[in-house]
Formats: structure tokens, sequence, C-alpha cells
């Protein structure tokens, strides 16, 4: 992973995988432990691993921390918090947002074929 | 600690074992006691990565296998499991089929003791659903044939509701293999670990303690 830098390589990334069927991974995440060190913490996250989608147009927003959105075929999947992406050997594009101490806390993939 | 004649350790994630329970195996397998550790899954979620981030989400399962592999080598446990659930979902599967699969392991493993999470009290939904199916497993073995169950609880209320620990084992006798074993899965504990070594070199009382001592509740079957 690296840190996003500018928008241009990841754009170019999200729009060679436009208009046609994709598998997303998304998830957003505080951590099992959060509620347990701190007790007023409120823990909330979500989690979507190969849902199959396609869209007509997804953009990459904001300025580090980053936002992506993708107009999928009936609605909208969006991820915020991103701060570093990989294309990685299987020419999938890993999104993800790492928080201050490094771990992670927003996902958002794309690929041609199912994750593992 | 007693001799035992085969222990089971059953916890989902990789590293599970290393803080509160790797000295008493380590303990169990130098008194020639054969130990079977099943993991439920690769702690495919984790959320520790290195700062900056020397992986991402794909591969760290990948790394994470290796750490457990490295992790039972150093505790010289022969017969690690990884049963392929995934990280996060254990409490979402059919109940009764999870405690099948963990009844199927108990039976053929035949184990005198079994270690595992106290359900309830355990944190992690993951830890937590764990525990239970172990329960579940065991509760269907009829009284008189079951093995002792110990539990690792470590919630905010668990002192409080279960009382103190029935089970101290103090394994300062084997602490470099316990600290071998926290040391393999190093994606998940280098960046504690720093510190950690920091205060065993100055033999900090509370961290000694700590890495010392292991709670266990024995779990009392009301069936």
């Amino acid at each position: 992973m690296e840190p996003i830098k500018n928008h241009r390589q990841v754009q170019e990334a999200i729009n060679a995988y436009a208009n046609q069927d994709v598998y997303i991974h998304l998830e957003t995440t505080n951590g099992a432990y959060a509620s347990h060190h701190d007790q007023t913490f409120f823990s909330a996250g979500a989690y979507i691993r190969n849902a199959l989608v396609r869209y007509e147009i997804g953009k990459i927003t904001g300025n580090d921390p980053y936002r992506v959105g993708l107009k999928i075929n009936l609605g909208w999947i969006y991820a915020e918090g991103l701060t570093h992406f990989e294309v990685d050997e299987q020419n999938r594009l890993l999104l993800a947002g790492h928080d201050n101490k490094g771990k992670l806390a927003v996902a958002l993939e794309i690929s041609a074929t199912p994750f593992e | 600690m007693e001799k035992e004649r085969h222990v089971l350790v059953i916890f989902p994630h990789p590293d599970d074992e290393a803080f509160g329970v790797s000295g008493t195996i380590a303990t169990h397998v130098q008194n020639g006691t054969p130990v079977t550790y099943a993991c439920l899954t690769l702690g495919e979620m984790g959320r520790n990565m290195g700062n900056p981030p020397f992986t991402n989400r794909e591969n760290l399962p990948k790394i994470r296998k290796e750490e457990l592999k490295a992790a039972a080598a150093a505790l010289g446990i022969q017969d690690l499991r990884m049963l392929g659930y995934r990280d996060k979902t254990v409490e979402f599967e059919d109940d009764e089929k999870l405690a099948n699969a963990m009844l199927s392991i108990i039976n053929e493993v035949n184990p005198s003791l079994i270690i595992t999470f106290y359900p309830g009290y355990s944190v992690h939904p993951d830890h937590d659903a764990t525990g239970a199916a172990v329960v579940r497993a065991v509760e269907k073995l009829p009284a008189d044939a079951r093995p002792t169950l110990h539990c690792v609880a470590f919630s905010n209320n668990c002192v409080e509701e279960l009382g103190e620990a029935d089970i101290v084992h103090n394994i300062s006798a084997v602490a470099d293999k316990k600290l071998a074993a926290i040391q393999a899965h190093r994606s998940q504990t280098e960046q504690m670990f720093g510190d950690v070594t920091e205060k065993l070199k100055n033999q900090d009382p509370q961290m000694m303690v700590w890495i010392n001592n292991e709670r266990f509740w024995t779990y009392k079957f009301e069936k």
C-alpha cells in the first residue's frame, strides 16, 4: 500500500473497472475492542464482501483523506477516510484508510474476480 | 500444573493464545502432554498492518497464517489445525453446526483439558461465540465423560461477575517461549512489543505479573 498522493492514479484505476461486473469489498471498523478500552465509545462498523455490482461512474474526491463514490446500477457505494491504495498483482484496486497509528479503519476494494 | 492426557486449545484468532495461554501451553508440551490447537480463523479482519502499512487487507491472512505456524512451533505444538472460518463472522454461523464441528474435534482428540474463552466475558464477538460453541459441544457429552474446561476471560466485568480466577499458573519457567510466541505474531504485536521489551528489560513489576501469570476460570456446567 502507498499513500494516495494525487487523484489521478486512483481515478484511472477506478475508470478501468467502470461499466463491467465487479466484486466489491467494503468495510468500516473501529476494532472489536474499542468499547472495551473506552466504555463511552460507541463502536460501529459495516462489512460486505463480494458484492457483485456494475458502476457507470466512479470518482475519487477530497484531499487526504479521500473519498470514493461509485454510482451503481440501482444505487451507490461510497467510502470516506481513504489514505492508501494499491493495484495488486491480480490487478485489483485496493483502497484503505489507516488511522494515525496505522490501524485500518476503512477499506474499499474493487476486483473483476471474487475475493477469496 | 496438573499433568494432562491431552490438551485441546480452541481459539478464533491467531495470537489469541499468545498473551494469556502460551506459557500454559509450553508447560504442558514440556511435560510431554500432546497439545492440539484449533484456530478458527486467520484473523482476516486484523487492523494492525504496521505504520506505515506493510501489507493490505487481502494479504494479511497469508502473513497471519505463517505467524500462527511460527508461534505454534515456538511453543512446541505438534497438532495445529486451521478451521477455515472467517474473522468476525463466527457468531453468525449456524450454532448447532459450529458446536458439532467442535464436538468432532473433541471426540477425535479426546482431551482431558480444553482451553477456550469464557462465553459472555471475552469482549470480542468471535471469542464469546467460540467459547459458547465449545460449551455447547462439551454439554453434548455425558457429564462423567466431559473434559475439564478452563476459560480465559478479560471483560471489564469478569471478576465482578465470575469472581477471581480459580486457576492461576505461574509460567515464569517458560517465559522465554511465551515471549517467542508473542513475537511470532509480529504483524499484530510488533508495535506494542517495543514497549514490552523495554519493560521486561527493566523487570517492570506490573509487566512481570502480567507476563508470568495466566488466569483461568473453570467452567461449571449447568446441564
